[in-house]
C-alpha cells in the first residue's frame, strides 16, 4: 500500500509542478530578452482564471470536441503517474513501458487532431495537418533512440532502465550521447518548442498547436494548456532522469526521498534555463525545414544504435 | 559488460570516434561554405583530442607529436588557408543546397553498417582495445567519398577529401599507434601541397568556365550528344 | 465436437449458397434462407475453431472423395481452429449486416441470388482451405476461394471499371495459386506424396528448400497483398459489395497468411533465418508503401484496401522477426514473434470489417464514396461514427484498443535482437523496428484524415447533409465488432495465453513467462523486461477523465456552455468549401515523400466566365509502370512473335503437320 500511495502523491506532484515548470522556462527566456517577464507561478494563475470562464462552443462543434480536453488530460495525466519523478520501483512504473508512454502521447495527440478538425475551419485542419505531419517524422526518430537505450540495458522498463544505469559503474557510453542528443532533438518536436512550434505566437500560419485548440474557451482550454505543460515536464523528465540519473531514490527511506525531490528540481531547472537559451537563440523553422530537422534527430539516434553495434557490444 | 573493462581513457576514445563520424555526417549536408570549414576544423579538433588520449593512455610518446601535428595543420592551417582562399575567390555569401539530404543521411548510415561488416575479419587481428574503433574510422573514409560524390561545389569537395584523410589518419592511430613518423611527415605534407594548389586550380577553373560548379565540367566531353 | 462444428460451418455456408437456388426470383425468400445460413455457418466456425484452440486438440479425417490414390484429407488443429475462429466471427457478422445492406441491390440491374450465391461458395472454400491437409483439396478450395470471390466482385458487372478489377484480380489470384501448385510440387517430389503430414517429413537439400519457400511465399504473398504484388487489393477491394470487401479483407488475406505459415513452420521444417531477413524486409516495405499510397487516397474503400496492405505487412514483420529467431536457435523468441503476428491478424480481422462494414454503411446512406464529398457525418450517423471512431483508434495502433497490443508485441521482439550474433543482423531490426514506428504514425494520420473529413465538421454534399442512420442490423453488427475490438485490448494475457497453443505446435518450449504473471500484467521475455497492464490503463484513463469531470461539474452548473458561431476572422459566415480537404490534409506528407508516388499536378487560369481556377491531381502507383506493364509488354511482344506460326495458309499448316510426322517416324527408329 505504501508504494500506491507514494505512486499517487508522485502523480500529484507532476501534474501540479507542471506549470511551474513552464513558467520558469518563460521567466527565463525574458529575463534573456532583457524584458522583466511574469513570475514563474503565472501559469497556475491563467489556469485558474480559465477554469472560472465561460465555455463557447462552436454550432458545428460535436460532441468529441467536448470530450477531446478530458481524454487528452487524462491519458497525459496517466503518463505522469509512469515516469519516475523521484523514485524508481513504484507500481505504476510497471503499467507501462518507453513504448506505452509514446502510445499515450499518440493517443492524446490523436484525440487533439481531431477536436481540431471538429469545427470545421481551416485553422483547425492545417495544425491537426502539421501536427500529425510532424507526429508521423518524430516516431521513428524516437523510436531509435528508445531502442538504442534498450539495447544496452535490455528492458523498456523506466524503472529497469534507471536501476540498471544506477547500479552499474560510470562508464560513458558513445550511444547514450548520440541518443541524448536525438531525443533532446525529439523532445523539442513533441513539445511543440521552437525551432518546431512557436508555442507563443498570435499568428495563425506559424501556428501547430495552437491552430489545434484555437477554438477552445474557459475550463476546455484550461485542461488542454495544462496538459501541454503536463507533456514538457514528462519530456523534461524523461530526459533528465534517463540520461543523469544520479539522485532518484531507489527505496522508499525519507532521506532518499528527499534527496531524489532536490535533485529532480535542480536538474529541471537547468534543462528548462537551457530550453530557454535555445529558444531564445533560434528561430523557428518553416514547416518543412522540419523534416531536415527531424531526420538529424534520426541519424543520432541511428549513430547512437550504430555506435552501440559496433562499439560496445562484443 | 564490455565497456566497463576499459579504463576511462578508452571509453573517452571510443566516444570520440563516434563523434567524429558525427561530424563527418554533418559535413555531407552542410549547406554553408564558412560552416563547413569550421565543421571540418572541429573534427581537427576531436581528432587532436583522440590521439592525445591514446598517447596517455598507452604511454607512447611520439603520438603527442602527431597530435601537435594534426593540430596545427588540420585546425588551424588548413582551415585558415580555406577561408583565405573563399575570400579571394568572393563565395563566402554562396550556399549549395543539398538535394534530399535525409536520403544521404540514411546513404551514410548504410556506408557505416557496411564498413562494419567488411571490417569484422580484420578486427580480430589488432590486439588494442579500442579496434572496434577500425569499423568507424573506414566509415569515417567512405562518408568522406560520399561526400565527394554528392556535392556540387569544387570546396566541399576538397573538404571531403581532406576528411577522407581526416579517416586515415583516425585509424592509424586507434588500430596501431600510429604510422611510422616518415609516414605520417609525408602524408602530412601531400595534404599540405594538395591544400596550396587546390586553391591556385580554383583560380584557374574558374577563369575558364565561370563557375565552381564542377556539374558545369560536363562541358569537356568528347562526343556532342 | 469441435470438428463436427467446423463440418457444419462449411456445410451451411454451402447451403446458404445453394439453397436459395430453388427459388432464384424471389428476394425474400433468399434473405430469409441464405443469411440465417451464413449466419450459423459463421457461428459453428467461431465455436468449433475457438473450442478446438481452447483444448488444443488436432482431428483428423479421411473423406473418400478424391483422387483415387490420394483420398481427401482434413485437419484440424489449433492453427487452423484460430483462423477458423477469425473466418466465422467476421462471417457471422457479414450475416447479421448483410439483409439491410443488399436492399439496396434489390432495386440494381443484377438479380439477388448470384451475391448469395457466391458469398456462400467463398465462405465455404475459405472454411475448406483452413481444413485441407493434402495439396490436392488445398488447391481445389483455393480456386473455390478465388473463383467465388471474383464473381463477388464482378458483381455489379454493368460498370467497365469493376469489369477489368475483377479480371486484374482472377488474373493474379491464378498466377498465385500456380505459385503455391509449384511450391507444394517442389515437396512433394522430396516427400513422395501430396499428403501435408508426409510432406513435412520431406528432408529437402537447403537449395530445393529455399526454391520451395520462394515459390509459397510469391504464391501466398500474392494472395496476401505484399508489395509489390498487391495491386490486385486496391482495384478489387473497393468495387465489391462492402460486407464482401469486409470477408476479402478482413479474413481472405488472412487465409493466405495461414497457408504461408503452414507452408514454411510446419512443411518444410527447418527455417533458414536468411528467409526470415527477407520476408522481414517485404514486411517492412509492404507496411510503409502501403501506408503512404493509403495517405493519398480520397475514396474511402481504396484507401481502406491500401491499409489492408500496410497491415499484411506489419503481420509480415512479426513472422520475418519469427523466422529470423528459428533460423537462429532462439525458439522462445520465434514463438514470441509468431504470438505477435497472429495477435495482429485477429486485430486487423476485427478493425478492417468494422471500418469496412461503416464504410458500406456511409455508402448506403449518403450514396457517396468520395471523402471529399463527405462531412458532419456525426450528427446524422451517430452510432455508426462511433463505431468506426473505435475502428480509427484501433487501426492506429493506440492504447487501450487491440492494435496497440500487437504492434506492442512486435515491438517487444524487434527489441530483442540483440542475442543474436550476427550484429549486422542485429543492427537492421532496429530499422525495421523505426520503419513499423514510422508506418503506425503515418497510419494516425491517415486516420484522423478520414474521421475529420468524413464524420467532422460540415457536410460538403448534398447527400451527407440529409443521411440517416442505417437499420438495426448493421448498427448491431458494428458494435459488436467495436467492443471485441475494445475487448481483445483489455484483456491481453488471455489471449497471448491462447495464442501459445499455437506456438507450441511449433516451438515446444512456447513463450510461458509472457502470461506467467496473471492476467493483468502482459510480460513478454520477463516482467523486468517491459510490462503492460492494459486493464489497468484503461481503469487510470477512466479514474483520470472522472477525477477531471467531477472537479469542474460544479463549475458547469455556474457557467453552462454557450453556442455560437465559429470564429470566422470578420470575413462572414463559414461554409462546407472553407475546410481543409482531404487532399489539402495530406498535403505536407506528400510534399515530403513526394518520390514515393507518381503524381500529376496540373493547375489551370480561371477563364473569362469562371470565378476560379481548376486543379487537377493525379496520384498512381509505382509497381503498375515499373513491374507490371513492363511484363505486360513482354508477354504480348512475345505472343506477337509467335503469331507468325498462324499464317493462315492451308498449305503451311499441313506442312507442319507432315513435319511432326516425320519427326516423331525419325525418333522412334532411332
Amino acid at each position: 500500500m505504501n508504494g500506491w500511495l507514494l505512486a499517487l502523491l508522485q502523480t500529484g506532484l507532476v501534474v501540479f509542478t507542471a506549470p511551474f515548470l513552464a513558467g520558469w522556462v518563460k521567466w527565463v527566456k525574458c529575463r534573456l530578452q532583457a524584458r522583466q517577464g511574469p513570475p514563474a507561478w503565472q501559469p497556475y494563475r491563467n489556469l485558474l482564471r480559465l477554469f472560472s470562464k465561460e465555455v463557447v462552443v462552436a454550432e458545428s462543434a460535436s460532441p468529441i470536441f467536448r470530450i477531446a480536453p478530458y481524454v487528452v488530460f487524462s491519458v497525459t495525466a496517466l503518463a505522469c503517474s509512469v515516469v519516475p519523478l523521484v523514485a524508481v520501483g513504484l507500481p505504476t512504473a510497471t503499467l507501462a513501458d518507453v513504448i506505452v508512454l509514446v502510445g499515450f502521447f499518440a493517443l492524446g495527440r490523436f484525440f487533439l487532431a481531431l477536436a481540431g478538425m471538429d469545427v470545421g475551419t481551416a485553422f483547425g485542419g492545417m495544425g491537426s495537418s502539421r501536427e500529425m505531419t510532424i507526429a508521423s517524422l518524430v516516431e521513428p526518430a524516437m523510436l531509435m533512440g528508445v531502442f538504442t537505450l534498450a539495447m544496452t540495458v535490455h528492458s523498456t522498463n523506466l524503472a529497469t532502465m534507471i536501476g540498471y544505469l544506477l547500479a552499474s559503474p560510470f562508464q560513458l557510453y558513445p550511444s547514450f550521447v548520440f541518443a541524448a542528443m536525438g531525443m533532446m532533438l525529439v523532445a523539442v518536436a513533441e513539445t511543440g518548442r521552437i525551432p518546431v512550434d512557436n508555442p507563443a505566437t498570435h499568428l495563425e500560419l506559424t501556428m501547430v498547436h495552437e491552430a489545434m485548440i484555437l477554438e477552445y474557451s474557459g475550463r476546455h482550454l484550461a485542461l488542454m494548456e495544462w496538459a501541454a505543460m503536463l507533456k514538457l515536464m514528462i519530456y523534461g523528465v524523461l530526459l533528465v532522469n534517463l540520461f543523469i540519473p544520479w539522485g532518484v531514490a531507489v527505496d522508499f527511506a525519507p532521506l532518499s526521498l528527499l534527496l531524489g525531490l532536490l535533485a529532480i528540481s535542480g536538474k529541471l531547472l537547468l534543462l528548462g534555463s537551457a530550453l530557454a537559451f535555445a529558444e531564445t537563440g533560434l528561430a523557428k523553422m518553416r514547416l518543412f525545414r522540419v523534416p531536415q530537422y527531424l531526420s538529424l534527430a534520426f541519424i543520432l539516434c541511428l549513430l547512437g544504435m550504430l555506435s552501440h553495434v559496433i562499439l560496445e557490444m562484443n | 559488460m564490455f565497456l566497463a573493462q576499459l579504463p576511462l581513457a578508452e571509453q573517452m576514445v571510443l566516444t570520440l570516434a563516434a563523434l567524429i563520424l558525427f561530424t563527418s555526417f554533418l559535413l555531407l549536408v552542410q549547406n554553408r561554405i564558412i560552416s563547413l570549414i569550421h565543421t571540418f576544423a572541429w573534427q581537427g579538433v576531436l581528432l587532436f583530442a583522440a590521439t592525445c588520449l591514446m598517447a596517455l593512455s598507452s604511454g607512447r610518446y611520439h603520438l603527442f607529436i602527431s597530435a601537435a601535428m594534426t593540430l596545427s595543420l588540420k585546425v588551424y592551417f588548413i582551415p585558415w588557408q580555406l577561408r583565405r582562399l573563399v575570400e579571394k575567390l568572393d563565395i563566402r555569401r554562396e550556399v549549395e543546397t543539398v538535394g534530399s539530404s535525409s536520403l544521404i543521411m540514411i546513404g551514410g548510415g548504410a556506408l557505416v553498417l557496411f564498413s562494419y561488416y567488411v571490417v569484422s575479419p580484420i578486427r580480430e587481428l589488432s590486439l588494442l582495445a579500442t579496434r572496434n574503433t577500425i569499423a568507424v574510422s573506414l566509415a569515417v573514409i567512405l562518408v568522406g567519398m560520399l561526400m565527394i560524390i554528392t556535392r556540387r561545389k569544387a570546396i566541399a569537395q576538397v573538404v571531403g577529401f581532406m576528411s577522407m584523410e581526416n579517416g586515415l589518419f583516425f585509424s592509424a592511430v586507434v588500430a596501431t599507434y600510429g604510422m611510422p613518423m616518415v609516414v605520417e611527415l609525408g602524408v602530412a605534407f601531400d595534404v599540405l601541397v594538395a591544400a596550396i594548389l587546390f586553391g591556385i586550380f580554383f583560380f584557374q577553373i574558374r577563369a575558364g568556365i565561370g563557375s565552381l560548379n564542377v556539374d558545369h565540367l560536363n562541358r569537356l566531353h568528347e562526343t556532342d550528344l | 465436437m469441435s470438428f463436427s462444428l467446423a463440418s457444419l460451418a462449411v456445410i451451411a455456408a454451402l447451403a446458404s449458397g445453394l439453397l436459395p437456388l430453388l427459388r432464384p426470383r424471389s428476394n425474400r425468400v433468399i434473405k430469409v434462407i441464405s443469411f440465417p445460413l451464413l449466419g450459423l455457418a459463421g457461428l459453428s466456425g467461431v465455436l468449433g475453431g475457438g473450442m478446438t484452440l481452447l483444448q488444443g486438440v488436432r482431428y483428423q479425417l479421411e473423406l473418400p472423395v478424391g483422387l483415387p490414390w490420394l483420398h481427401s484429407q482434413l485437419y484440424l488443429d489449433p492453427l487452423s481452429g484460430f483462423f477458423l475462429l477469425v473466418v466465422g466471427l467476421v462471417t457471422l457478422v457479414a450475416a447479421v449486416y448483410g439483409p439491410a445492406y443488399v436492399r439496396e441491390y434489390e432495386q440494381g440491374p443484377q438479380p439477388l441470388f448470384p451475391l448469395t450465391l457466391f458469398t456462400g461458395l467463398f465462405v465455404a472454400g475459405m472454411d475448406l482451405v483452413l481444413l485441407a491437409a493434402d495439396a490436392f483439396s488445398f488447391m481445389i478450395s483455393w480456386e473455390l476461394m478465388s473463383v467465388a470471390s471474383y464473381f463477388l466482385v464482378a458483381y455489379q458487372h454493368q460498370h467497365e471499371v469493376n469489369r477489368r478489377s475483377a479480371f486484374i484480380y482472377l488474373l493474379m489470384a491464378q498466377v498465385g495459386g500456380l505459385f503455391i501448385l509449384l511450391g507444394f510440387g517442389v515437396l512433394a517430389r522430396f516427400g513422395g506424396s501430396f499428403d501435408f503430414s508426409v510432406m513435412s517429413q520431406a528432408v529437402l537439400p537447403d537449395g530445393w528448400a529455399t526454391v520451395a519457400f520462394v515459390l509459397a511465399f510469391i504464391g501466398f504473398g500474392m494472395k496476401a497483398g505484399v508489395v509489390p504484388l498487391h495491386v490486385w487489393l486496391p482495384q478489387a477491394h473497393p468495387v465489391a459489395p462492402s460486407h464482401i470487401s469486409a470477408l476479402l479483407s478482413g479474413v481472405m488475406l488472412k487465409v493466405a497468411v495461414y497457408g504461408f505459415i503452414r507452408f514454411t513452420y510446419q512443411m518444410l521444417g527447418g527455417i533458414h533465418w536468411q528467409w526470415g531477413a527477407l520476408v522481414l524486409f517485404v514486411g517492412s516495405a509492404s507496411a510503409v508503401l502501403g501506408v503512404l499510397y493509403a495517405l493519398m487516397q480520397h475514396d474511402l474503400k481504396r484507401l481502406l484496401a491500401y491499409h489492408s496492405v500496410e497491415n499484411i505487412g506489419i503481420i509480415y514483420i512479426g513472422l520475418g522477426l519469427s523466422m529470423i529467431f528459428a533460423g537462429t536457435g532462439h525458439q522462445a523468441l520465434a514463438a514470441l514473434g509468431l504470438i505477435a503476428a497472429l495477435y495482429h491478424c485477429l486485430n486487423h480481422a476485427l478493425f478492417k470489417s468494422l471500418l469496412f462494414f461503416g464504410a458500406g454503411a456511409i455508402l448506403q446512406q449518403t450514396h457517396e464514396h468520395d471523402l471529399e464529398r463527405m462531412g458532419g457525418l456525426i450528427r446524422r450517423l451517430p452510432v455508426t461514427a462511433t463505431c468506426f471512431l473505435i475502428g480509427c483508434i484501433s487501426i492506429s495502433a493506440l492504447p487501450p484498443f487491440n492494435g496497440f497490443v500487437s504492434e506492442w508485441l512486435t515491438f517487444q521482439t524487434a527489441l530483442q535482437g540483440t542475442v543474436l550474433n550476427n550484429h549486422i543482423l542485429a543492427a537492421l531490426i532496429p530499422v525495421a523496428a523505426a520503419v513499423l514506428a514510422l508506418t503506425g504514425a503515418l497510419a494516425a494520420a491517415c486516420f484522423v484524415k478520414v474521421f475529420g473529413v468524413c464524420f467532422l465538421g460540415m457536410p460538403r454534399s448534398e447527400g451527407c447533409a440529409v443521411a440517416r442512420e442505417i437499420s438495426l442490423g448493421p448498427q448491431v453488427g458494428q458494435i459488436l465488432l467495436a467492443l471485441l475490438c475494445l475487448l481483445f485490448g483489455v484483456l491481453p494475457t488471455w489471449t497471448v495465453a491462447q495464442l501459445e497453443t499455437i506456438a507450441r505446435l511449433f516451438f515446444p518450449a512456447g513463450m510461458p513467462e509472457t502470461t506467467a504473471h496473471g492476467w493483468l500484467w502482459l510480460t513478454p521475455v520477463a516482467p523486468e523486461v517491459a510490462s503492460y497492464g492494459a486493464p489497468l490503463v484503461l481503469l487510470g484513463i477512466c479514474l483520470a477523465w472522472a477525477l477531471a469531470w467531477l472537479w469542474l461539474h460544479p463549475r458547469r452548473r455556474r457557467t453552462p456552455v454557450r453556442i455560437s458561431p465559429a470564429w470566422d476572422c470578420g470575413f462572414g459566415p463559414l461554409n462546407a468549401r472553407m475546410q481543409y480537404t482531404a487532399t489539402a490534409f495530406s498535403m505536407p506528407i506528400r510534399r515530403i515523400f513526394r518520390p514515393v508516388w507518381p503524381i500529376s499536378e496540373s493547375y489551370q487560369e480561371p477563364g473569362k466566365e469562371e470565378h476560379g481556377g481548376r486543379y487537377r491531381l493525379q496520384i498512381g502507383d509505382w509497381a503498375w509502370s515499373k513491374l507490371y506493364e513492363p511484363i505486360a509488354r513482354l508477354v504480348l511482344g512475345a505472343a506477337n512473335r509467335l503469331t507468325i506460326i498462324q499464317g493462315g495458309n492451308i498449305r503451311t499448316y499441313l506442312a507442319y503437320s507432315f513435319f511432326t510426322l516425320l519427326l516423331l517416324l525419325l525418333v522412334v527408329s532411332l
